[in-house]
Formats: C-alpha cells, structure tokens, sequence
C-alpha cells in the first residue's frame, strides 16, 4: 500500500513538474468556458446539465493526453526496469499509476465547480443534480484512466497509446449515435454498453447502483489488462 | 553457515526464436566482487534482468539470498541494488527528489530518509548536483545518480550493468574503489566489456559469449591460461631512415635459434630508427638474458627489451569468437581452446594494458 502510494504521489507530481497538468488543465477550463458561456448568451439559459454534457466530451480527448505516457514513457525511457525492480509488484505499479492521474482528474473536477457556482450566482440552481453530476464524471473518469492506462501499457510509443485510448473513449461514447441504425435487440444492448447511457442517467439526479457498476466494471476490467500486459515483458 | 548469495540453475531464455541464454549455471558467494564479461549481445543484461526478476527465464531458476527468483521476487528485490544497462532515470526530478523517491520506495521513512540519502550522496560525491534536474546532468552524473540509486538500502547485492561507462578516469577510479569496498563485506555483480576494468576492479570473472558461460575464473588465472609472457625486442637499424629486410631476417632468425624461444614475429611499432619485434618464448621462460645475449653474438644493437603479460584480451577473443559450442557451461575445460587462440593471437605485440574489448572504445 505504501509504496502504491509513493508511484501515485511521483506520478503526480511529474504532471506538475513538467507542464502537462497546466496545460491540460488550462485546456479543459477554457473549452469548456467557451462552450459554457456560448451557450449562456447565444440562448439565455446555462445549465449544469449542460456542461456535464460539454465535460464528459472534453474529457474523453483531455484523459487520454494525461494516461498516454503513464508506462509507454517509461518503456521507453527504460525507468520501468528500475521502477519494477523496486520490491513491488506489478499490481501496485499499475494501481499506483492510476491513483496518481485520478488525484490530477479530481482536482480538475474541483476546479470545474467554478462553472456551477457562477451559475448559481446568476439564478436558482438545483444542487442536486450537480452533485449527481460530479459523481457521474468521477465514474466516468476512473473508467477513462483505466481506460488510458492500459492503452499506455501496450506500447513504448505515447502517441499510440493516445490514439489507441482515443479509439477506446470514441467508441464508447459513439456507439450511442449508432443506434438507430441497428436491429432493435442489438441496439438496447449497445445502448447499455455506450458511456452515454449510463452517464446521462446520472447527470438527471438518479445515482442507480447500476450505473456504478458499469463505471466500476470497466476500469476494474481496463486495470487487469493493464496488469498483465505489464506483466506479459515477463515471458517475451 | 552458507554463503552462497546468487545461485543460477540452468538458465535458459529465448527472444522468440533468439536463444539469449543456454543452460547458464553459477554460485555467487559473499564478499565476491564479480566481472561479467562478454561481447555485444552475449547475454549479460538478460541475465541480469532475471537475477533482478524484471523479466522470467524461459527454464533453469535462481536463487537470490535464498529467495527463489519465482517465488519471492519481492523478497529477491529487497536484497538487491541494481543498475540497469544505459541508468534509466526521471528527467524532469531534481536528484534529491529521485533519491528521496527512490528511499520511500524502499521503505524508509522519515529522518531515515535523509541519512539514507546522505550516505549515498557522500559515496557517490554527488553533493555538487543534489538540487539540480536530472536532465540536466552530464552522462557521467547521471551514472552517479544511478549507483546512489542502487546503494540507498545498502543492499547485500549489487547487480551493476555497465557501471563504468561515460564516467571520467576520476570518477572511474572513486566508483571502482567504492565497488571494492562494498564487495568485502556484500555481493558485488557487474557487466563490462572492458578488461583491464575486470581485472582491477574484479575477485572473479565470468565470461559469456553466445549465451554460454565459456570460461569462470579469477583474473589472474585467466591471464596464465594464455600461458604466455612475451618480450618485445626493440632493435636499431643499421642505417637510419632505410629498411633493410635482409637486416630484419637475420635478427629474425637470431633470435629463433634461441633454445627457449617458440616464436618470432616482427611487430608492429617500427619508426626509421628501430625495428621491433615480438618474442614467445617456450613454457613461460624469461629470455630476456638469451635475447641480450642473442643481440652481441649477432651484433645488433639492442635498444629496449620489454616483458608484456596483457594477453587476457587474446584469451578473452579466444574465448569469445572461438568454437563456442564445444566449450560447456561453466566448466573450466576450456582451456586448450584458450592456449590455442592464444597462441594463433596475430596482434600479439599489444603491450597496452588498457586494451578494450569493446567496439566503441
Ligand atoms: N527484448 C528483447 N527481445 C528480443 N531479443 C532480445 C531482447 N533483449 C535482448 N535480446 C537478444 O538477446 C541477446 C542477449 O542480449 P543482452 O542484452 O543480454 O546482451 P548483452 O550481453 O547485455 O550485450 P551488450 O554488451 O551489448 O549490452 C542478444 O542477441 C539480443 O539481441
Ligand atoms: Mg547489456
């Protein structure tokens, strides 16, 4: 535990040491302002809703940029071997990597709440689906960096693993546009598979349990890859 | 009690279908300062890596300190200090940083954590540098970083991958005295290509080629396998600034008739004023004396007469470009293929005790 702990608190500070965290964070505050007030004046109205909707796109191009050089990186860099050769297991690499870029997600969670708050100021606002919201993006993440982990482990090259992870997000997001051309069984199955479904019932104020197991399943199941592709160097 | 730190059975391990490692067998005891030499590509990193369970043998296991490589790999990895092949580290950390990283890894807390730090800082003189990013290190520093890296648990092994490449002769000379120091008490393990390194630096060499253990002995041994001393005979010309070849055959064959001489060759050396050639002589005589006496009895003028014994580069190339497949692991019965090379050894005038194996040096 303790040293998943040390993995996740270096990995986060080297998204500050280096640029990447100011940037991406930047980005993501600025794209989604811009869309968020676009909205407010060109149609008088900004709701939370609204900007869940515009985060979780956002989100999917802004995870993949933070997980792409989570383990390709240092594949290539060749730090993995002396990361591996500390007395840990793979289990608490590939867990304390992905704490390490969930406590960089969080905290840009924290700093979207200036979205909310500005609302609130200009008239009434429902907290409650906000903060149904916050937990739907908090799912949704973990899911989406589990996601970018295990892209990251496959390959020595970031760019790969962001586009692999891009793939990943775009197909989970997409298939929901997809669905009125498919038979109708196949459809609500595909329905139940696409992040949409489960992330807009969340963001209407209704936590199901449901819904959470989805989130949990996928980054549960992104993680194990993730671990035995890291694990795989072992018998090549 | 039993001392034996590192025990490899019968490792084995293929690439696909590039077979890096043969049946590779040795035992590693305590207070062992051990040279792994080989050329590119002979297996050293691979087997290290195994040995540090970064990767798995396809067959054969060891045993680090008692831990089996399968089956405690944590408890194998507390016990070494490793220093992977070309220092892999964190660019964009500060030293301190790393360290400071690298100390929690390994389980320290708290002021435990300075003083780790402040050991490994002090052996590896890396004051100077501690607040500066590791990028912006030069090459030898960064080596530095890596051992401090490899020494912050005081580990009972020490498996280094090429310790001494990219530090000054300097720095070189601290690192090797440190490597000595620590191989007294603890186990130490390095790669190398280079043999004048092995032999300074090294109790015991291990030589690898083709994923084989061709030869494991002490230095020293090593170097009489190749049996032979020679003698450089430096000889004036008869004239200045004009090659005579009669000359040269005649002190050629004076020195032949020598009872005790096996070969001569002309060396390589020559200026307009000397010739020089290359004396073997027979079961390890010293001829020096016969050799005078050769040059008055001929009548040339002998200029210089030096003994050479740096031929572990002629047993290393024997050893490693020789007919690996009929030497067997770890056996020492490679010998006559090492005296044969040896001998066969064209550029045998090399009197430079700085002679590298490696193509880059
Ligand atoms: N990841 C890998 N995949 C495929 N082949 C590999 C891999 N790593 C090493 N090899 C092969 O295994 C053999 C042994 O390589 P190794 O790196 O152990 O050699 P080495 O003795 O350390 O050489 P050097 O002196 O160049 O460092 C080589 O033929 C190499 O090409
Ligand atoms: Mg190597």
């Amino acid at each position: 535990m303790q040293n998943t702990l040390t993995i996740a608190g270096r990995q986060f500070r080297s998204f500050f040491n280096g640029a990447t965290a100011y940037i991406v964070m930047a980005i993501v505050l600025m794209v989604l302002g811009f869309f968020f007030w676009q909205t407010f004046f060109l149609f008088g109205r900004a709701t939370a809703r609204e900007m869940f909707t515009w985060l979780f796109r956002i989100l999917v191009f802004a995870v993949p940029a933070l997980t792409m050089g989570l383990i390709a990186e240092e594949k290539r860099t060749g730090t993995i071997e002396l990361l591996i050769t500390m007395p840990v297991t793979d289990a608490q690499v590939i867990l304390g990597k992905f704490l390490g870029v969930a406590g960089l997600y969080g905290i840009m969670l924290l700093l979207t709440l200036a979205y909310p708050m500005s609302i609130s100021t200009l008239g009434n606002l429902d907290w409650g689906p906000v903060w149904t919201g916050y937990v739907a993006l908090a799912l949704q993440g973990a899911a989406m960096v589990a996601i970018g982990l295990m892209a990251s482990s496959f390959t020595d090259n970031q760019l790969v693993a962001l586009f692999i992870a891009l793939t990943i997000n775009l197909f989970f997001w997409m298939i929901s546009l997809f669905l009125p051309l498919l038979p109708s069984e196949l459809a609500s199955i595909f329905e139940w598979i696409s992040f949409n479904y489960h992330f807009d019932s969340m963001t209407r104020g209704v936590v199901d349990l449901r819904d959470v197991l989805y989130f949990l399943s996928v980054a549960a199941i992104a993680l194990m890859v993730a671990f035995r592709s890291l694990e795989s160097r072992r018998w090549r | 009690m039993n001392d034996v730190m590192i025990e490899a059975r019968d490792l084995n391990k293929a690439y696909g279908p590039v077979h890096a490692l043969r049946d590779v067998n040795f035992e590693i005891r305590k207070g062992e300062v051990l040279g792994f030499l080989g050329p590119n590509g002979a297996g050293k990193t691979t087997t290290m890596k195994i040995l540090t369970c970064f990767i798995a043998p396809s067959g054969g296991t060891a045993k680090i300190n008692g831990a089996d490589i399968f089956e405690q790999p944590i408890e194998v990895r507390k016990s070494i200090g490793y220093l992977p092949e070309s220092t892999p580290l964190y660019p964009e950390m500060l030293v301190l940083e790393y360290l400071e990283f690298i100390a929690r890894m390994r389980g320290f807390r708290g002021d435990e954590v300075k003083k780790r730090i402040r050991t490994a800082v002090e052996q590896t003189s890396l004051g100077d540098v501690i607040s500066k990013e590791i990028r912006a290190l030069s090459k030898g520093y960064r080596q530095r970083v890596g051992l401090a890296q490899a020494l912050i648990h005081e580990p009972s092994i020490l498996i280094l991958d090429e310790p001494m490449s990219g530090l000054d002769p300097n720095q070189a000379s601290e690192i090797r005295n440190l490597i000595r120091s620590i191989g007294r008490e603890r186990t130490v393990i390095l790669s190398t290509h280079n043999l004048a390194e092995v032999q300074v630096t090294c109790g015991r060499v291990l030589i690898i080629a083709n994923g084989r253990i061709v030869a494991d002995d002490t230095p020293d041994d090593l170097r009489d396998r190749a049996g032979q001393a020679s003698y450089i005979a430096t000889v004036a010309s008869p004239e200045s600034g004009y090659r005579d070849a009669k000359f040269e055959t005649q002190v050629s064959e004076a020195l032949t008739q020598i009872s005790r001489v096996k070969t001569v060759k002309k060396a390589e050396g020559d200026t307009s004023d000397e010739l020089q050639f290359h004396v073997l002589p027979k079961d390890n005589h010293d001829v020096r004396a016969d050799i005078f006496k050769a040059a008055v009895d001929g009548g040339f003028v002998l200029l210089g007469l030096e003994k050479t014994s740096e031929d572990l580069g002629a047993v290393f190339r024997g050893l490693t470009t020789g007919d690996v497949s009929e030497s067997t692991a770890g056996s020492r019965k490679s010998k006559g293929d090492a005296d044969a090379h040896a001998a066969n050894e064209e550029r045998a005038s090399q009197a430079d005790s700085d002679e590298n194996t490696s193509e880059e040096s």
